[in-house]
Parts: structure tokens; sequence; C-alpha cells
């Protein structure tokens, strides 16, 4: 039919074709589908690293800088005390095991912030990485090779878990204890269980000091000694448990505990079971 | 082993009201047990006591089995992740002892006589009679003996005992040698190196000793750290060995005493945290070292909380402040943390000027 | 010429035993009476008496496990190797391979790891160990809150005081033998313990250590103490323990049939050996049931003895918690003065307080005689209520014992319940001097109104559940007398007597001597027995008893129990021959 071609004075009849309504709906969609297309951020199948770090600096804005600032410049009471540390510097390595372990985004403030099911998925924790990583030069995160064993002969993987082993009880239980079971820090902190954590984030705990605990960056335990420290961990993992339940791997308090609910708690109800009046019958038996 | 006459009061018993409220209405009637009178539940009982001893039979012989099968040592077999010898065995033991044990006692709750007898009591002191009679005997052997009538006796056997006594305590001088001035002196001072340890520091041609990493010994440059590391550090020459004989200068029990003193903590923080004059002055480009060695009995500290730089000993929770000549904040210690004055030589390596300024470790009568 | 034979236990067997004809058993028995007068040894001593009580039995297991340490540790001495001489580790530890380590070290992860059954004797020594003193504790627990150390046995008492301290002595001494990490620094910290006693505080450290902390003759040392010296101080001890408790006979609960001048119970022979036999294996067995299932001192783990090293977590075994925890919670004092320091926060927790301790533990008996004046033979048991104030002490000292013992693991309660490490510090050094006196009051508060309760059973008699209604419509509850055989155990006790001074003078004026401890005595006294419930005279007690017969006689008979309540008790009997509840 013919369009908009009326004589003055008819239009009201032929205002509206019988499908004008479908192209307009037509039209619309395809200039919103259009102008989404053109001016939504860019999707996370993108890995062109600009494009990464912009999607982490809009993830950061949603969800880290009501604490560290919109630039990560780290954000202080009005007495001066640290709401969130700037992030400047801190490197990707932090963030991928602050937000991967989900301590952050912390849920709320305490002495020290819990590990819990992480917030974000991998993508996003990568382009929160890179943002991060893009405020200032910091620890990168560590490539799989850097703490994997693969590639050494077994007696140089033995070596290598049994240096592990020396540094990790020089440096490491102190706080984290012989096997890894956690221990008390002041004020409320603590130095978590690290066990059945996985390699990249205790690498990276190591490398950049997560809330209170020390840094031991490349130059303080190189790469090699962060990976032994590593296999000696996996190999406790990979060890059974040869006497028994560890009741906890925290050692004599537990044991204690054990010695005497258990040992004797039941010791006490056989003695119970002893002495205990037994059954009784009404019934008379003649003396022989 | 006392007379049969049982005395109404035992010696020193007060009166008491000998009026009891209530008369003693005796033991009471025996009651039977089931297996005393039913022949049925007898031999339950009977069954039931035999099995428990015959588990404890399969239990030796699950022992047996377990011992020979579950092996130990380079390749141990397990169940579950558990050792399997350890468990194994001790479960099989615990089976047989418990049956054995179980049986026991259930064959002396159930079929065993279980009337309740009487038995009485006798006093604990001895009759007056025979008190009488020990006390001639003693005068007799004393009146024999002549020890009253002769002092002079008397005297120098209670002087020769006396002696005699002392010299199982002079004995045991030798247990150890005497503190001297030991306990004031690390390896940190070249004073008290041995001769060896002296002339492999001749062939280092170096004037201060440099700090090094602990386990791996590999001395550390002030670039290898960043802000807010923490290294467990010994001084180098526990990690050297003399040129020629490729052996360690320092090791077994030695090493072990050395090391109980000259462990020492690095810790690197902005140098605008620092607080104290000594600390200052002690530390380089804002690293720290202090002695890892606790002031109040002795632990090696490393918990260093980084954001506040306190040090935390494991053992009885004192806490150290490191920008403050190591005062202590908290917990049982009494004294600050020794400091370790930082010098970097000319290698561009961190190294100590020299020994601490005080004693390490515990407090002693003699420390002042 | 008769035979007296009061003093034998009767024979529950109609027949007297006769001798059969000679067979080989009685050839070896007249052999061996000829020596060693076995028959009278066997006359005497096989029918003895023993009263039946679980709380009696906790004693035996502190002597059963006593027997196990013996048994598990002559099979470890038979690896171990007491040296403190370094070596590298070529063992099948693969985790600790190449490192240097001490023999003592090295031979224990071989028994550990290449010796079959040797993990598991290691985890029963130890196990067994905990056991043996936690036993000890209950046992001696038991024995005060029941007055049973009164005379004639304070000496056995003392005895049982320092079985206590050699068995704590003797486990520190066992678990640092191996030498590793988590006893190398207990040891450092009884070093530091040593150093701090004024004057010979590092001559005794270094004489003990033969130098400097570690040296390498301080395990050798405590081997031969821990294998030698205090198993033969505890063989000795325990035997005179056992041989002044057969002396004294065993002490019993007040009951029918029960006196100061008698024991009722079972005979040696054969109750008493199949149960104490029996006994002796369930605890051996607990302990291989625990071993074989519960880990316990894993020192690959831990790794040798350094100097450098440390665990967190590191507490030493829970029977020297309380000193762990005096370590933790004491303020930093410390006093210099003319060149010398005292290191009062280490002296009092390490020296001072167990002093105290353990001396207030071994003078109990004769403290409180001294308070009670009581010079009399006891052999029946308090109830713990008929001796408020005592029983009130032991709670106290209980609390503060286990705030100690909570204080010394503060950083695994820091770390398990989310709490900040100096808050439960700070908490415990209030609590240790609050606690106590409130557990105190409140205890024996608790006691006096158990036996106010008592009293009132045995006046008034006990609830029946039956309520009645009485004709002008008030509701009362049924009681019913008790028994006369739990009438009597309530009532066998002696009246408390209160210590009163008669004169402080006499007539001519001149003070007593010892007038001051006697007035202190006295004041103890009263406090002591202040507001206990003594025995109803028998006046009192026909009196109430009168009363209820009286107020029986106004209601229904009594011999059977209301319609819906014949099976009250929860036995199956036919309803026409139900008796009323014993109570």
């Amino acid at each position: 039919m013919r369009l908009l071609n009326r004589p003055l004075g008819r239009l009201s009849r032929h205002r509206r074709g019988p499908l004008a309504g479908l192209l307009v709906v037509l039209v619309g969609l395809l200039l919103t589908g259009g102008l989404y297309a053109v001016l939504s951020p860019a999707s996370a199948q993108d890995d062109s690293s600009a494009a990464q770090i912009k999607q982490g600096r809009e993830l950061f804005l949603v969800g880290c800088s009501f604490c560290h600032g919109t630039n990560g410049q780290g954000v202080k009471t009005l007495d001066g005390n640290q709401i969130g540390p700037p992030l400047a510097g801190v490197g990707a390595a932090a963030v991928d095991f602050q937000v991967g372990t989900g301590r952050m985004p912390a849920t709320q403030p305490g002495p020290q912030i819990p590990q819990k099911e992480p917030n974000y998925t991998a993508d996003e924790i990568a382009a929160l990485a890179a943002y991060v990583a893009s405020l200032g030069p910091g620890p990168a995160i560590p490539n799989p090779s850097d703490y994997s064993l693969d590639g050494l002969s077994a007696e140089q993987r033995q070596e290598a878990i049994v240096r592990g082993g020396q540094i990790f009880l020089t440096n490491c239980t102190a706080c984290h204890n012989f096997e890894g079971s956690g221990g008390g820090m002041p004020k409320g902190g603590y130095a978590p269980r690290i066990r059945g954590v996985s390699p990249k984030y205790i690498f990276e705990a190591m490398l950049t000091g997560p809330q209170a605990m020390d840094n031991f960056s490349n130059g303080n335990l190189s790469v090699k000694e962060k990976r032994d420290i590593i296999a000696y961990l996996q190999s406790l993992e990979d060890s059974p448990e040869y006497g028994g339940f560890g009741m906890g791997g925290i050692g004599p308090v537990s044991e204690g505990m054990f010695a005497w609910v258990v040992g004797i708690g039941s010791l006490v109800g056989v003695a119970i079971w002893i002495a205990a009046k037994t059954a009784r019958s009404s019934k008379q038996k003649a003396e022989s | 082993m006392s007379s049969d006459n049982l005395p109404e009061k035992t010696p020193g018993e007060r009166a008491v009201a000998t009026e009891e409220p209530t008369p003693d209405p005796g033991l009471p009637a025996h009651e039977w047990r089931p297996t005393d009178v039913s022949p049925r539940a007898e031999r339950r009982a009977e069954r039931q006591v035999a099995g428990l001893f015959g588990l404890a039979i399969l239990g030796s012989i699950g022992f047996i089995v377990s011992y020979v099968v579950f092996g130990v040592g380079d390749n141990p077999d397990t169940i579950a992740n558990l050792g399997a010898s350890n468990l194994m065995l001790g479960l099989c033991l615990a089976v047989t002892l418990l049956g054995m044990g179980a049986g026991m006692i259930q064959w002396a709750r159930k079929l065993m006589g279980d009337h309740e007898i009487v038995e009485m009591r006798h006093t604990a002191s001895s009759s007056q009679e025979d008190r009488q009679a020990a006390v001639a005997i003693l005068q007799t052997g004393l009146e024999e003996s002549g020890l009253a009538r002769r002092p002079l006796i008397r005297n120098t056997l209670l002087a020769a005992g006396g002696v005699l006594g002392v010299l199982p305590i002079i004995m045991l001088r030798d247990l150890g040698p005497l503190p001297g001035d030991k306990l004031d002196h690390t390896l940190w001072d070249l004073n008290t190196w041995t001769p060896e340890m002296q002339a492999w520091w001749q062939t280092q041609n170096r004037t201060v000793q440099r700090v090094v990493r602990d386990v791996v010994g590999t001395p550390i440059k002030v670039t290898d750290l960043v802000v807010g590391d923490l290294v467990n550090a010994e001084p180098e020459v526990m990690f050297a060995s003399d040129d020629t004989t490729q052996e360690a200068l320092v090791e077994g029990t030695d090493l072990l005493v050395a090391k109980s003193k000259a462990a020492v903590v690095l810790h690197r923080m902005l140098p605008g945290d620092i607080v104290s004059t000594q600390t200052r002055n002690c530390s380089v480009y804002g690293i720290v070292c202090y002695s890892k060695i606790c002031t109040h009995v002795g632990c090696p500290i490393s918990l260093n909380e980084r954001t506040t730089h306190h040090l935390l000993c494991p053992c009885h929770q004192s806490t150290f402040d490191l920008t403050d000549s190591g005062r202590v904040l908290f917990g049982p210690a009494a004294r600050a943390l020794p400091q370790l004055e930082l010098t970097v030589d000319d290698e561009g390596y961190l190294a100590a000027k020299g020994d601490f300024t005080e004693p390490v470790g515990p407090s002693f009568w003699e420390r002042g | 010429m008769p035979l007296d034979t009061s003093k034998i236990a009767r024979t529950n067997r109609s027949t007297a035993a006769t001798p059969k004809k000679p067979n080989k058993a009685g050839a070896v028995a007249t052999w061996a009476d000829d020596r060693l007068s076995v028959g009278t040894l066997t006359r005497v001593f096989a029918r003895k008496v023993f009263p039946d009580h679980w709380s009696f039995m906790l004693g035996e297991i502190a002597l059963w496990s006593f027997v196990v340490l013996l048994l598990t540790g002559t099979f470890l001495t038979l690896w171990f190797t007491p040296s403190m001489s370094e070596s590298a580790y070529q063992g099948s530890y693969t985790q600790l391979r190449g490192v240097p380590m001490s023999d003592a070290y090295a031979s224990t992860l071989h028994i550990s790891f290449d010796v079959r059954g040797g993990l598991l004797m290691r985890q029963m020594h130890h196990w067994s160990a905990m056991l043996f003193i936690a036993a000890m504790f209950a046992h001696m627990m038991r024995t005060f809150v029941t007055g049973a150390f009164r005379k004639p046995r304070e000496l056995n008492w003392v005895i049982g005081s320092m079985l206590l301290l050699l068995g704590i002595l003797e486990g520190f001494a066992g678990y640092s033998l191996p030498d590793d990490l988590l006893s190398g620094t207990g040891l450092r910290i009884a070093d530091g313990l040593i150093k701090a006693t004024p004057v010979v505080g590092t001559y005794m450290s270094f004489f003990l250590f033969g130098g400097e902390f570690p040296g390498d003759v301080v395990i050798p040392r405590l081997y031969i103490l821990h294998v030698l010296l205090i198993p033969g101080l505890l063989l000795a001890l325990v035997g005179l323990h056992m041989l002044l408790l057969v002396f004294h006979k065993h002490t019993q609960w007040a009951g029918p049939g029960r006196t100061e001048k008698n024991v009722v119970g079972f005979p040696m022979l054969p109750v008493y050996a199949a149960k104490a036999g029996g006994y002796f294996f369930m605890v051996f067995g607990v302990t291989a049931l625990m071993s074989a299932v519960l880990a316990i001192n894993p020192i690959w783990k831990y790794g040798p003895y350094d100097p450098s090293k440390v665990t967190a977590g590191s507490q030493p075994d829970w029977y020297m918690g309380i000193a762990e925890g005096l370590l933790r919670i004491m303020p930093n004092w410390e006093t210099h003065i003319w060149g010398a320091t005292i290191s009062w926060n280490v002296l009092f927790p390490g020296e001072i307080a167990p002093f105290l301790l353990f001396g207030m533990v071994i003078c109990w008996p004769f403290l409180e005689q001294w308070v009670t004046g009581d010079k009399g033979e006891h052999h029946l048991l308090q109830r713990p209520r008929n001796a408020p104030t005592r029983t009130a002490f032991l709670a106290a000292m209980m609390a503060e014992y286990g705030l100690l013992w909570a204080a010394g693991g503060n950083d695994i309660l820091a770390t398990h319940f989310h709490w900040s490490l100096n808050s439960i510090t700070y908490f415990m050094r209030a609590a240790v001097f609050l606690v106590p006196p409130i557990v105190f009051y409140v205890t024996r508060r608790w006691c006096i109104s158990l036996q106010r309760a008592d009293t009132d059973r045995l006046l008034h008699g006990y609830e029946t559940g039956i309520i009645m209604r009485s004709p002008d419509g008030g509701y009362s509850e049924r009681h019913l007398p008790i028994s006369e055989a739990s009438a009597y155990t309530l009532t066998a006790r002696p009246r408390d007597e209160i210590h009163e001074i008669e004169s402080e003078v006499d007539e001519n004026g001149v003070p007593a001597p010892g007038s001051r401890a006697g007035r202190v005595r006295a004041k103890l006294s009263r406090a002591m027995f202040a507001d206990n419930v003594q025995n109803p005279t028998a006046e009192e007690l026909e009196e109430a008893r009168h009363h209820a017969e009286h107020t029986h006689e106004l209601e229904a008979d009594l011999d059977h129990p209301a319609a819906g309540h014949e099976f009250d008790d929860h036995a199956l009997r036919d309803a026409d021959e139900i008796p009323l509840r014993h109570h």
C-alpha cells in the first residue's frame, strides 16, 4: 500500500497502515540493539588487556571502592584509622589471592577478614587483578611452573621436599603450626589453616603478605624456596596419617582433652559397669 | 596382727552421740541373680563369657596376621589414609584385651558367687602390750649399745655420717662446667670463635660478619628486601665450611648451642615507622635486626604483625615492639628484645657491626 | 587347740575345703609352703574383702596404666638410643632424609616407621602416661572429697601425693626423650625456669645440661631418670601404697550392715581378682584402642629440635598445663637489685607456685585434723555433701586448676573461638582470683541444701507422687517413710564438733600457751562446720514419724499403690504381688 501519500482531509482514515505497527517495532528493536552493541562495556571474552583493565575498573568501582577508594588510594576514617589500605603496588598477585580465596570483598570489619566463598568468577578476578596491577607495579600472579615440581628427578623432588620442610619449620610454623593447622596472633588476629589450600594461593600469600602476615618477597625466600615449601605442604597432604586421626593437629591440648574425655570417661564407664548392681530375681535358690 | 578384743573406741576418737537415731538393720537379705536360679540364664551367661574369650582369641589371631601382612618402612600400607599397620595391630590388640577383660568381668558379675562377706577390722595401732614391749626392746637395745653412755662415740659417729653424706654431692661437681661469662656472648662476637673459624675468617678478607638467611645460608642485599619482609637469619659463620676439609665449621651440638643465642630476625619497615633513637641508629634503610630468642624463657620468636611491627612469641605471648627498641608491650617477658646493630658491607650485603650489647635470652641472676 | 576363726571371712560355701588326694599341683604347693609359709599367706590374704563401688576403681586405672607403661616402655627401650650425637637421617621417613638429627630422634623415627608395632607401642606408652596421671588426679579427688585420707590413712595420702609428683616428672622426662621440636621447646622453657633461680640458677642450668643449653648430655640423663630412678621410686611407693591399703583395709560407704569396725564386700579370690584382673585388661584395651585410631605426639611432623625453630600451639602435655597457664598470665615483674636480677615473672609460676600447691596437697590431712580436732579412726566414707567446706574447697581448687589449664591453651582458645588473645590473658588474670571464691561459696551452699533435703527425706519420708485431695478440697502429696536401710545410711555419721576454747587464761590469769593458734583454730573450726546439718536426734525422728503416722491414719491404706501406679518403678510384675518401692 501507499505510505504517506494522501490528499489533505483524508489523513485520519489512512494514518496507519495495517503493518505500520509491526514496522515501528522492528525499527525500535534494531535501534536499541545497535545502540546497546555500540555503547555497552566490552564483554569478558574480549582479552585485550586494556579492555580487561577497564572491566576491572568497573568491577572495582562497584565492589571495592567503598573501602579502597575510587582510585585504590585507600580510605581513612576521620581519626586517621584505615578502613581499606591503598592498593597501589600490591600487585596482581595480592588481588588474585584476596579475591580468589573470598577474603575480599570484606563483608564486615574486624581484627581479621576471614576466608569465605569467592564472590567473583575467574575472569572477573583476572580483570580486577589487571586493574589493580595497573595502579602501580607489584608482584605478579605466579606461573604454575614457579611452584610445581614437574621436570625434576625423583631425587631432586625429595631434596626439594626435605629442604622445604626445613624452611617451613624455620619461617612458617611459628604462626601456622607444625602441620599448618593455624595459630593465634595478637588482638583477635590469627594465622589461618593452610592445609588443603591451592599451591597458587600459598605462593601468593607468601609473596604479598596478606593482612598482618609478613611479606616473604622473592628476595627474602626465593621462588625455588617457595616452591620447596609448597612441595613439602603437598607431601603432608599426600602422606597417610600414620598413627591415626590427628584430632585437629594442634598438639597436646587436644591430646589432653581426648585423654580425659575419651580415656578416663570410658574407663569410668567400665568401672560403673563392674560395680553396678546386677539383675536380681525374685526366685529363690535351693541351697545345695 | 592385733588383739582380738576390739576396743569400743579407737584411740583418739572423740565421744559422739552413741544414740544413733536409727539402729543398724544389718546386711540386707541376699537376692539371687537370674543366673543363680535359672539354668537357662546361667548357660546364656556362660556362653557370653566364652564368646568374649573367643573374641579375644580371634583378636590375637588378627594381630598376628596383621603383623605379617601390613608392612612399614619405605612403602607403608595404608587403609583409608591411615597407617594400616598401626591401625590393624591396634584394633586387633584392643579386641583381644577388651574381650579378655569383659569376659572376666562378666564372669565375675554373672556367675561367680556374689554373697557379700563381712571381715572385721582391727585398729591400726598396736596393742598396749606390744607398745610397751617395743619400748622395752628399744631401750634394751640402746642400753646394750652403750650409745647414751658414750657421747664421744655418738658425736664422732654423727660427724662421720654427716661428712659422708657430703661426698655424693661433691661427686656431682663435674656434671657441667661453670657458667663463667658464656651467657654474655654469642657467635656474633668474633672473639668467641674457635681457631678454625678464625682461620676461615682470615681467608674472607672482610671486617664485618654478614647476616645470612637461615637454612639456605645466602647473604642478603638491602635491595633484596621490600618493606614488610621478615627474614629468619643467622650469622654467616654458621654456614661456613673449612676450605680444605670441607667440614662445617659449626656443627652438631655447637651449632645448636650457637643457634640458641645467635638466631636473629630481620624486618624491613618504612624508616618513618621507627620510633626510638636506638632502633634508628641500629637500622639501615628501615631494616632492623633483633634477637630471635625471647627474653622470657627462651623460645624463638618469629610471629610478626607486619602492619603494627609487633613481634609475638608463640610460647607465652610476650609481644615486643620492633619500632621501639624491642620494648615489651604485653605478656610475661620483663626485658626488651636485644637489638643487633646492622651495617652494610663493601659488597652491599647486610652485616652486623658486632655482638649484642646485652645477654640474649632468659634472665638470670648475674645478668645485672 | 581351738582355732580362732573370728578374723577370717565366713565362707559362702556350705562345706569346708577338704584336701584331695595328692597331685602335681599339690606337690608344688607343698614344696613352696615348706619354704615360704604360702599356706598362711593364702589363708590371710586370699579371702580379703574389698567393698564394691565404682569410685574405688579410679586408683586401679592408675595402677594398671602404670603396668601398661612398664610393659610398653620396656619394648621401647629395646630400640631407643638415648644419645644426642648427630648424624644425617637415612631412614624411611622421606621428608626428613638427610636432615641432621640426634640419635635419640632418629631412633624414635626408626621405632615409628621401621619397627612393626613400634608406633603402636609408642602411642600406647604416651596415651597410658596421660591416663596414669589423669587417673591419679581423679583418684585423689575422690579420696579427698570422701574424707578417705583421714586417720589412719594420712600416710597413704602423702605417698599418693608423691606418686602424683613423680608421675608428672616422669612424664615430662619421657616426652622429652625423643628430642623433637615440641619437647625441646619444653626443655628450653624448663631451662629458662632453672636459670631464673636466684644465685644458683645458671650453675644449676649448666650442671643439668652439661654446659650451655642444649648441650649433648641432657637426653641420656633424662633417660636414666626416666627408665631407672623414677620408675624405681614409683614401684616402691606404689608397693607401699598397696601394702597400706591391705593393712588398713579399704574404706567403705555407710549402709546397712556396714560399720566403722567391719568391711563388707567381695572376697579377693575369686571375685575381686577377676574384677581387678578384668579391669587391667580393659585399661590395656582402651589404651590400645585409642592408640589404634588417635595419633598422639607425631614427632615426625615436628622435626628434630632446633633452638631457632618453634611451632604455634607449643604446649606441654596436659599435666603441666597449669604451670604453662601461670607462665602465660603472670605479669612481667622483675627486680634488679645490686647487680642481680630476680625474675618474679618466671620464678613464681615455675618454682614458687608449684611448691606451694604441692605443699598444700601434702599437708591437707594434717591441716584438717588440726582444725577439726578429730583424732579418731575413720573407715566409713563421708558423702561429699556432709563435708560442705571440704567439698567446696576442692571445687574451688578445681576451678582454679581449670582456669589455669585454659590459660595455658589461650592461643588455641583464641583461634577456635575467635577471641582476642590479649583479652583472654587479661580475663584470666582476674578470674584466677575472683572465680574460686565464688565457686567455693556456691558449692558450700549447694552441699548444705542437699543435706537439708536429706534430712527432709529422713524426717518426712519420700514423695510418692500420689496426690490426695482431702474432703474439704485441699491437695497434699502423700509421703511414705523411707526404708530402714536408707534411714540408717543417712544417719550413720558422727556429729561435727566445733572446737571451742575453754578459757584463754587459767585461774591465775596466765594466758594459755598457743592461745593465738587456738583462737585461729576455733575460728576455722567454726567456719568449717557452720551451717552444716547434723543428724536429727532420736527424739526428733520419733516425733516426725509419729506425726507422719498420725497423718496417715486419716488417709486410706497404703499397702498397695493407687490404681494406675502399679508399675511406677518400671518393673514387670503381677499386679497382685506388688510391693511398694524401696527407698
